[in-house]
């Protein structure tokens, strides 16, 4: 394995690549190797001068990008972590994330500014800001800013640091049960161990054309951004709009050749749905992974037949590890069979075991948690002692094994299969919900008085969140109302499908609000 | 076909499959379909294919966007300016 950095590899691939594009912002432009190298120079000596040091985090508060893409990697050359935060989620949530890991400087869009600095304010911090312009016309703001200073003064300021293996690259914030986002903190050699794993896997070359569907702030980033960054290749952004539009993503896919596409489970079902893929030249597609929830076989099945050629990959693992298990659909999928395929055996550079709720390791085949152990595993949940010392579990030799959460048995060859939850976090669209992060979203509501949220399995949709709600006074709220309250409280894809209003929750005997009982109530 | 009656339509079809126990009342020509978040990325998908089937036209891609389905009276105008385009 090796103890590079993130920034390091893209450097080297620049050295060997430098006229080959890196990124491709469809629409909106394109940015070779040597251009991204140089650029994030400027950017990291810009940062620098604005207090930015080694160890520090700063936030990236902005759209998908080429800009944002350069932001990356000048963060990185500073030394410091980046903190990717949804431009698209409600701006208190992002101030929250922001304002909990005490980022140094935030660079971020014009549009998002005045808001955010409003919410940082009432939180009693405002890091300095570095404001840009959103891309339009193929201009591409933080780019041309950097070009302009390269201009003027090409001389490098500060030299790239090199924070080691163990410097924090980046820090993930995921749904938490208590109503607060938690932050997952990962390190170069977490993000390089798995990118190493992914080219010795999946072979990728400098003509391969990568898609980067999954926004910023979702760990399938990872390898959307540095497999091909490694390796001489083409990264092609898709936006948070075109990514869940399946009439114009499409044909995009075919125009741009994407070799390796990578998303959720989805998006692709709605490709195949309504994307009229038959219409279209996908012949350059040779891998399609999928990741983030259980992709229901009738709808892989559709898929395969529109696209039958490309290796199908279903890569599994929780943002803390990344992708921990990896399992190769067969190239032809059984017409009996209706139960999801297997998550797939262990990554090489990880260690993997199923255990009970002692952490014994339980005979194949029985079922337990998944536990992992490696360089990938995250070095713990920023500034959460007690969530640190229950996610982990520490083996007599030293080893600290991360507790999934995930119920799984092992079949004979060494595949593991996923059995549920151990605890209330469901994937929704891919997405990570803690449905007491939805409760509490709601219990602000000035007319709740009590409020519980159950998800239940469905065919197309995976599942259906259902949110109850008895009233403080007078009449209750429209259902309309609610979902309006939510978009200005929760991410999007936390939103409840469903709202009933009762006089009062149902409770068990020891005063429990009974999830059971509200699973069954129409 | 008047714009009430497609009006009517998709009230009902998106009151009985996106709002399920909804007061009908509380869904208005103002009501905000989109961003207010009665009908995410999946429903519009859906209501795209409903108004497909049940006038017999076809939306093109770009047409499929909060300005055209945000509302029960842009959805109308939609449906009509394609009824009036195919006859």
């Amino acid at each position: 394995m090796s103890d590079t950095t993130l920034h390091r590899m893209m450097e080297t691939a620049a050295h060997r690549f430098p006229d080959r594009t890196a990124v491709d912002d469809p629409g909106k432009g394109t940015m070779t190797y040597q251009d991204l190298a140089r650029l994030s120079d400027k950017l990291r000596d810009r940062l620098a001068g604005m207090g930015v040091k080694p160890g520090d985090r700063v936030g990236l508060y902005m759209a998908k990008s080429i800009d944002a893409i350069v932001s990356i990697f000048g963060i990185l050359k500073t030394g410091a972590a980046y903190v990717p935060v949804d431009p698209g989620a409600p701006a208190p949530r992002c101030a929250y994330i922001l304002n909990n890991c005490s980022v140094r400087v935030i660079i971020t869009e014009r549009r998002l500014a005045d808001e955010l600095t409003g919410e940082l304010t009432a939180l009693g911090s405002v890091p300095p800001l570095f404001i840009i312009d959103e891309p339009r016309d193929g201009v591409l703001p933080l780019s041309r800013l950097l070009q302009a200073e390269d201009e003027k003064n090409p001389a490098p300021v500060v030299a790239s640091a090199d924070p080691g293996p163990d410097g924090l690259a980046y820090i993930l914030y995921t749904s938490g049960s208590t109503g607060k986002p938690k932050g997952v903190m990962l390190t170069h050699r977490c993000a390089v161990s798995y990118v190493d794993w992914c080219s010795a896997v999946f072979l990728p070359t400098p003509e391969d054309r990568f898609s980067s569907h999954a926004p910023l702030h979702f760990d399938l980033s990872i390898l959307d951004i540095y497999v091909p960054l490694k390796h001489g290749a083409t990264l092609i952004l898709i936006g948070e709009e075109l990514g869940k539009d399946p009439l114009n993503l499409a044909p995009l896919i075919a125009e741009k050749r994407i070799t390796v596409w990578y998303s959720t489970p989805s998006i692709l079902s709605l490709l195949a749905q309504y994307g009229k893929l038959a219409r279209h030249d996908y012949s350059a597609l040779r891998f399609v992974f999928f990741a983030g929830e259980v992709f229901p076989v009738p709808q892989l099945r559709a898929l395969h037949a529109l696209w039958p050629h490309p290796r199908y990959f279903n890569l599994y693992g929780p943002t803390e590890t990344n992708v921990c298990t990896y399992y190769e659909v067969p190239a032809q999928i059984p017409p009996e069979r209706t139960e999801p395929f297997p998550i797939g055996k262990t990554c090489e550079h990880l260690e993997c075991k199923v255990v009970d709720l002692d952490g014994s390791t339980v005979p194949r085949g029985a079922e337990g948690e998944l536990v992992v152990w490696g360089p990938g595993v995250m070095i713990g949940y920023w500034n959460l002692p007690e969530q640190n010392a229950a996610a982990f579990m520490v083996d007599p030799d030293g080893k600290k094994w991360y507790h999934t959460g995930d119920l799984v048995v092992e079949e004979p060859n060494g595949d593991y299969i996923f059995h549920g939850r151990r605890d209330r976090m469901v994937k929704r669209r891919g997405y990570r919900v803690e449905l007491g992060e939805i409760e509490a979203g709601l219990a602000t509501h000035p007319q709740a008085k009590e409020v519980a949220v159950v998800a239940l399995p469905d065919r197309d949709a995976g599942v259906r969140i259902k949110a109850f709600l008895s009233i403080k006074n007078g009449k209750a709220p429209s259902i309309i109302e609610m979902k309006q309250f939510c978009m200005e409280t929760l991410p999007k894809y936390m939103v409840p499908d469903v709202f009933t209003f009762l006089e009062a929750l149902p409770r068990t005997s020891t005063d429990k609000i009974d999830y059971q009982k509200l699973k069954e109530t129409n | 076909m008047t714009n009430d009656e497609i009006m009517r339509t998709v009230k009902e079809y998106i009151l009985k499959t996106f709002l399920p126990g909804e007061d009908p009342k509380a869904l208005t020509e103002s009501t905000q379909l989109i961003t207010g978040g009665v009908l995410d990325s999946l429903a519009t998908l859906e209501l795209v294919s409903f108004i497909e089937q049940q006038y017999g036209i076809e939306l093109q891609a770009h047409e499929v966007d909060a300005a055209n389905l945000g509302t029960l009276p842009a959805i109308a105008a939609l449906v009509q300016s394609k009824v009036v385009a195919r006859t």
